[in-house]
Parts: C-alpha cells; structure tokens; sequence
C-alpha cells in the first residue's frame, strides 16, 4: 500500500488537522441526522414530521460533503460511506449533545436548538475559511442552518411561553442538556487551523451562548445554576476538555445509534446498495 | 337550473365540480370517505419505509428514503387540505382513523422485513398508487384532482428509486439477489390486490364511474398494473411467484393468476397484529404530540392578544 496522496492545494503540515476537522463536523451533522431519522413518523404533527425530516435531510447532506472532502483530504481513497459506516463509537469526533436520545419534544427540540445555534455561528464564520471548498460548503449550509435555528427557536419560544406544562418540560430538557453543551465552547487543539485561516473564527462559542441567553430570556426560561458556578469555559457548563465529544470521548448512547445506523452495512462487506 | 341539474351538466360535460358547488350529500360523503382514506394511507405508509430510516445502508439511500417518507405525509397534507373543502377537519379524521372507524390502504398492514422490502414497497406499492391516481387526476371533484396532479409526479419518482434499489440488489451478491427475490415473493400479491376486490364483487365500481370519480375498474386497473410491471420485473431477472402468469397474444394482455382473496378480506378488516401496531404508532405519536399542539395554539392565543 502506497502512503496517502495528499491534495497539491492543502498546505501538508494542516492535514491531519484538517482532516480531523472535517470528521468532527462531519460526524456531528450525521449523528443529529440519525436520531433525528429515528423521529420521523413519530412527530407531534404531520408538519412536524415534515420538518424534522428536511432537516435531517440537510444534515445527511452536510455530512456527505464533510465527509468525500475529508476522503479527499486523507488521500487513502475512502468515500463518504467509509467514514459513516466503517468507524467505531471510539472513533467519532460529534459533541455528546448530539448523540443524546430523543427523549419527549421538549428534549429533541432543545437539543436542536443547542446545536443549531452553534452550527449556525460555526458555518456563518467558515465562510470566511482560506480554505475553498470548505468556505463553498458554508455558503450553502449556513442558509439551511438559518432555517433550522429559526425552527427549533421558534418551538423553544413556544414551549417555553406556551403552557405550564411545555414551560416544564422545557425547562427540564434545558436543565438535562446543558451538561452538553460544553463541546460547543469550543473545539481544542485546533490552533493552527486557527492561525492559517482555515477555521478563521475562535469565538463562535461566545456568540453561541449569545444567541442561546436572548431565546432562553424571550421563552421564559432559566439557564441552568450551574452556569455561575463554572469553571473557565465561556459556556458556564463546567464539563472538563479531556471528558470532549470531539476528542472521541462518548456517552453511552452513541454505540447502539451507530450499531443500528451501521448494521445492515457492516453485515455485506463490499457490496453496493 | 336547479341545484341537481347544474351538478349533473357538470359531470355529463365532464367539467370540475368546485368546493363552493351544489353537490348531492352521497357524492360527498362517497369523496369524504374515499379521499379520507387515500390521506390516512398516506401517513400510514410512512411507518414500513420510515422505520428503514435510520437503517438504510448508504448515505445515498439514507436521503433518498428520508425524502421519499416526507413526500408521504406531504401527500397526506394535501389530501387532509382536500377534504377540509368538503368542510371536514384533519383533527376529526385522525379521530376516525385511530379509533379504527375509517381505513387506509390494507397494503401497510403488511411489514417491511428487509432492506429489498423498500425496494419492493417504493417498486410495486407506489407503482400500483400511480396506476390508481393517475386516472383519479381527471375527478370530478377538482381539489382532489389537482391534489392528485402533484402527488402523483412524485410517486413516479418513488416508483423509479424503488426499481433502483431493487436492481441494485438484483445485481448484487447472492445474498442480496435471495433478499431481492424474497421481497418480490412478499409484495407481488399485495400489490396486485391493492386495486381491491373483483370487479364481480365490487360494490361502489358503477356508481363512482357514473359520476366520474372513478374512471376504469378495478379489474382494468390491475390489469394496467400487471402488464406495466412485467416487463420491468424480467428486466430484474427476478422470478415472479405466480406460475399462471404468461403473455395471452390474443388478448394483447398478461394473464394472472387469482389472488388469494380470504386474505385480502382478513386484511381489510384489519385482523392480527399488524394494523394493532401500525394504529399504535400512529396514536401514540399522535397522544405524545398533544401537550405540544396545545403549548402551540396557547403561544399562539396569547400573542394574538397582545398584537
Ligand atoms: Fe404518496
Ligand atoms: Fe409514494
């Protein structure tokens, strides 16, 4: 076997930083796609399941296109169902948030509104990215993030401001999430990405926790205690760097969603679907 | 002119009767009944597929089948919008639906086993939707038919995908090719009795054509069916499970062989455990949902006041 042939553009001391990039964000739009695959048919409304759909849909999108750049950024000839189907629990970079079950709408609805808060900031800054494709890539999926934030925004608001039972289990799937939001502080160990303008934005967890601050105080609903208390990051969650989902550190949730998003795959090696 | 003379001009020149129309109180209710019907198959038939979802063995398909269950309740959006112009609410056939009080299509009684049942189900079970709605496009009732317009260019898409996933395993390992087969063996009945009883049998068939909401039988129909699909099927190179099946030259049609209707009839009344589940389903979604449509509308009443 032949080393990796790496891509003439990409400057060769970024490309395993670039790569793991790639599959931290490839894994966390596949991995809320997959849970929120498991809604579908179950939703509150046909329009509700409509939407949970299309959204779902535009993540398998963004993790398609994450995840051929990162085959290509590799250079070992694996395609965008390579690093879908053939990588272990160990093995995924995604934030624990979105691994979290469903729970009742409350907690899937929060947890979108948690991640697309991020994603929206994290994609509205990689437009600027020096790298190409990837600033092509943001173009696009920052405008069907807008929509998905204003979505699960909107339900957040909703509940929250909707009847004393939704304010409850709104405020309980706030309280039961924000352990998880630590990862979207920030991603560690992405510092030269930083200086040569590939992920040109650090502070994407301060205007995540903007955006979630202003929805949180126009629903009625409270930041979890904890946040005063915490320790360092930015986000007040308080969970410590080395327990991250983007550096392969997992809840125990993530094994049977990859068990059963991977099984029927990894039950006929080679084969064409 | 009269109400009933308008109504019958109408369907001898075979223009569109409108929501604001005169219209006999049976040729509603017949349309409440059967466009109600078509809308809660719609969302029923999400659950075989849907439940693929999360299973689906490529990204490609993954999407492609995420898509294709959307279109679904999307389908059935518009059909509940069709009936609300005959002045029923979504809410209230839902009732009706998941007290077991209106049908939907026995099809999806039957369960999706494997991945080749996708295949089977998109192939053969939107194929014989498409064989039955295009001709529902020209129905007398015009929301139906202009309804009917856009859901049927989606099936066609369906229908195609459905073919892709089942060549693809046609081609593939033998193991792949036995779930190929296995599926075809699973649908080629069901499929063929969703155009429903024999014309004989047939109870509705004279007057629904009279007044131009059905426009061929339903042993037209399967016919159309049989001989569209054949073709496809040998391009497959699956073996069809009926061993009366042949070319008759003289009739310039495929002869078939007869279904097993007792099962049919087992189906329509929704014996066994399959329609107690897909009911389930479909209830609980909708029991779970109910807080949340609640805390919608009370957001909704409160911000209404205050503007
Ligand atoms: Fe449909
Ligand atoms: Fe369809």
């Amino acid at each position: 076997m032949t080393g990796p042939d790496l891509l003439p553009s990409l400057q060769p001391s970024l490309q395993p930083s670039l790569l793991t990039h790639l599959l931290r964000q490839g894994d966390r739009a596949l991995v809320l796609a997959q849970r929120l695959g498991q809604v579908i048919t179950h939703a509150p409304e046909l329009e509700e399941d409509m939407a949970i759909a299309n959204i779902s849909l535009d993540l398998i999108g963004q993790a398609r296109h994450l995840y051929t750049y990162a085959g290509e950024v590799e250079g070992l000839g694996h395609d965008e169902n390579h690093f879908a189907y053939w990588r272990s629990a160990e093995e995924f970079l995604n934030p624990q948030l979105v691994e979290q079950p469903n729970g009742d709408f409350a907690v899937t609805i929060v947890r979108q509104f948690f991640h697309d808060a991020y994603a929206l900031h994290y994609w509205e800054s990689m437009e600027a990215s020096s790298d190409a494709t990837l600033a092509a890539l943001a173009a696009r999926a920052r405008k069907e993030t807008a929509f998905h934030l204003r979505h699960s925004q909107g339900w957040v608001v909703r509940l929250g401001d909707g009847t004393d039972e939704s304010h409850r289990r709104a405020q309980l799937a706030i309280d039961s999430l924000w352990r998880f939001t630590s990862d979207l502080a920030s991603i560690p160990d992405e510092t030269e990405l930083h200086d040569s303008g590939v992920v040109p934005d650090s502070e994407v967890g301060e205007r995540w926790r903007d955006t979630v601050v202003a929805a949180l105080a126009d629903a009625t609903l409270d930041i979890p205690a904890s946040t005063s208390t915490s320790t360092g990051t930015s986000t007040g969650a308080g969970t410590d760097m080395a327990s991250s989902g983007w550096q392969g550190h997992h809840s125990s949730h993530l094994g049977p969603l990859l068990e059963e998003l991977q099984a029927l795959t990894r039950a006929h090696p080679g084969a064409e679907w | 002119m009269e109400a009933q003379d308008r109504f019958d001009a109408i369907i001898a020149a075979d223009e569109r009767i409108e929501a604001d129309d005169w219209m006999p109180d049976d040729y509603r209710s017949t349309l409440i009944r059967q466009v109600a019907q078509h809308a809660h198959s719609e969302i029923i038939g999400m659950q075989p597929e849907g439940e693929w979802i999360p299973r689906a063995p490529s990204l490609r398909r993954k999407a492609i089948l995420t898509a294709k269950v959307q279109d679904e309740a999307g389908h059935g959006l518009y059909l509940y919008g069709a009936t609300e112009t005959l002045g029923v609410e979504r809410a209230d056939l839902l009732d009706l639906l998941h007290s077991r009080k209106q049908k939907y299509s026995s099809i999806f009684n039957y369960p999706a086993l494997t991945w080749a049942d996708v295949g089977a189900i998109g192939w053969l079970v939107d194929g014989a939707a498409i064989t039955n709605q295009v001709p529902l496009c020209r129905c007398s009732y015009g929301p139906y038919g202009r309804a009917m317009v856009r859901v049927c260019k989606e099936e066609s898409f369906h229908q195609r995908q459905g073919f892709q996933i089942m060549l693809t395993l046609a081609e593939g390992t033998d193991e792949q090719k036995a779930m190929a087969q296995g599926a075809l063996d699973r649908w080629w009945w069901p499929s063929i009795m969703m155009f429903g009883p024999p014309d004989t049998e047939s109870v509705h068939n004279a007057r629904n054509m009279a007044w131009g909401i059905k426009r061929y039988t339903n042993d037209e129909l399967r016919q159309n069916f049989v001989d569209m699909t054949i073709p496809q099927a040998e391009l497959l190179g699956l073996t069809m499970p009926d061993p009366d099946l042949r070319w008759n030259e003289e009739r310039g049609h495929y002869d078939y062989g007869e279904p097993d209707w007792e099962e049919f009839m087992q189906m329509v009344r929704g014996e066994g455990e399959m329609p107690a589940q897909r009911i389930r389903v479909r209830k609980s979604a909708h029991d779970d949902g109910a807080w949340v449509r609640e805390a919608a509308e009370a957001y909704a009443q409160k911000h209404e006041a205050a503007a």
